[in-house]
């Protein structure tokens, strides 16, 4: 594919206060941004899943927020939520509970899954109500729009924009390519 | 069948920086019009699509929706213009809760379009262009995107801060209270 404008370079590193899974030796770094309220990152969850499944050792992932909360009402809070629970060690954990109940993301639902996920239910109803995590959220969707992310979910392969379509075999096969590259390049 | 040929006095492609912005005056409600020139020292950001209710657009317009604050920061206005009529653009603004105006380039069809040469005449639709305009009129950056493509916003941000500071100052306040 074409690597044509500026624009679709990541521009806000991975960094230790990202959301990491997989090594940090990895040759590739697949970045999301994502919104827990849309579908189609609800798909792009199971692709992802079965990408790390397949790739091991070679694929770090990296998820981000972009919600886009005039569409998806319940986008920011459930955001806000992921992170309550990273600060208790849970981030995953969270992220993973709220793509698989997409229709369900009420205040009420979010407090049910923390407790389910054994996280300290006051704690996480202040931090929420207090949106103590928002600013984190923002910073995140502010990044992604300075590196072109024009909705979601939108995925960066080792810093590039994936403009394809982001199906198993597409995402694959770029990834592949991409760890291709860098093997040829060390 | 009607000949006229609009593109006569119509620029072949879209107005460049440095090109004084063409005014306007364009409804956006059945009883308000809007033009460029009632922002006059604030800047200002052009947002031309194809039509409401379009699925690239819909999310074009939900993300500068989003991002009315970081606008607001640099002091600028923000408009979306399509060919699509006013009542059109109420229901669409109120049913994607979009909180910018929304410019109906409806009657003459397109004539706004036509003179920023951002008009696509074999579908009749607006091309997807964006036009960041200074406070003194000027454009000073604009970009036309393939029109299904979702330009994002991160050109707009660019343009807007390579502003000279003064773009971006407070409003001026242009009714000074007496004493």
């Amino acid at each position: 594919m074409p690597r044509q404008a500026p624009t679709a370079r990541l521009t806000v590193p991975v960094t230790a206060a990202d959301h990491v899974l997989g090594p940090p030796a990895a040759p590739v770094t697949l970045v999301e941004y994502g919104d827990f309220e849309c579908p189609f990152c609800g798909q792009a969850h199971g692709v992802v899943r079965a990408l790390r499944e397949q790739l091991g050792r070679q694929l770090r992932f990296v998820f981000r927020h972009f919600p886009l909360t005039t569409v998806h009402p319940h986008a920011q809070h459930a955001a806000e939520a992921a992170e309550a629970a990273g600060a208790e060690g849970k981030f995953w954990e969270m992220h993973d509970v709220l793509f698989e109940h997409q229709d369900a993301l009420e205040d009420s639902d979010l407090v049910r899954y923390a407790a389910a996920l054994g996280l300290d239910q006051t704690r996480f109803i202040l931090e929420l109500a207090g949106h103590v995590h928002a600013a984190r959220v923002r910073a995140d969707f502010l990044g992604g729009v300075r590196s072109g992310v024009n909705g979601t979910p939108t995925f960066f392969i080792n810093g590039w924009r994936h403009d394809g379509p982001f199906d198993f075999d597409t995402l694959l096969e770029a990834i592949e390519d991409e760890i291709a590259a860098v093997a040829g390049r060390r | 069948m009607d000949r006229t040929d609009y593109t006569s006095r119509a620029p072949a492609a879209a107005l460049a920086a440095g090109t004084k912005a063409p005014d306007f005056a364009l409804n956006t409600t059945p009883d308000q019009a809007v033009s460029v020139s009632d922002f006059s020292g604030r800047p200002v950001v052009l947002v031309f699509y194809p039509a409401d209710w379009s699925p690239v657009c819909g999310d074009q317009l939900a993300l500068y929706n989003e991002l009315l604050p970081e606008f607001h920061r640099f002091n600028a206005a923000l408009m979306g213009i399509s060919v699509d009529g006013v009542w059109c653009h109420l229901a669409y603004a109120r049913d994607r809760k979009l909180k910018f105006p929304l410019l109906a380039d409806f009657e003459p069809k397109g004539s706004v379009a036509r003179e920023y040469g951002v008009y696509r005449h074999r579908e009749g639709v607006t091309e997807r262009a964006l036009f960041v305009i200074d406070s003194g009129g000027t454009i000073r950056w604009s970009y036309v995107s393939p029109i299904g493509v979702n330009p994002g916003a991160d050109g707009i941000l660019q343009a807007l801060e390579a502003l000279p500071a003064k773009e971006k100052a407070a409003c001026p306040d242009k009714h000074p209270q007496p004493g």
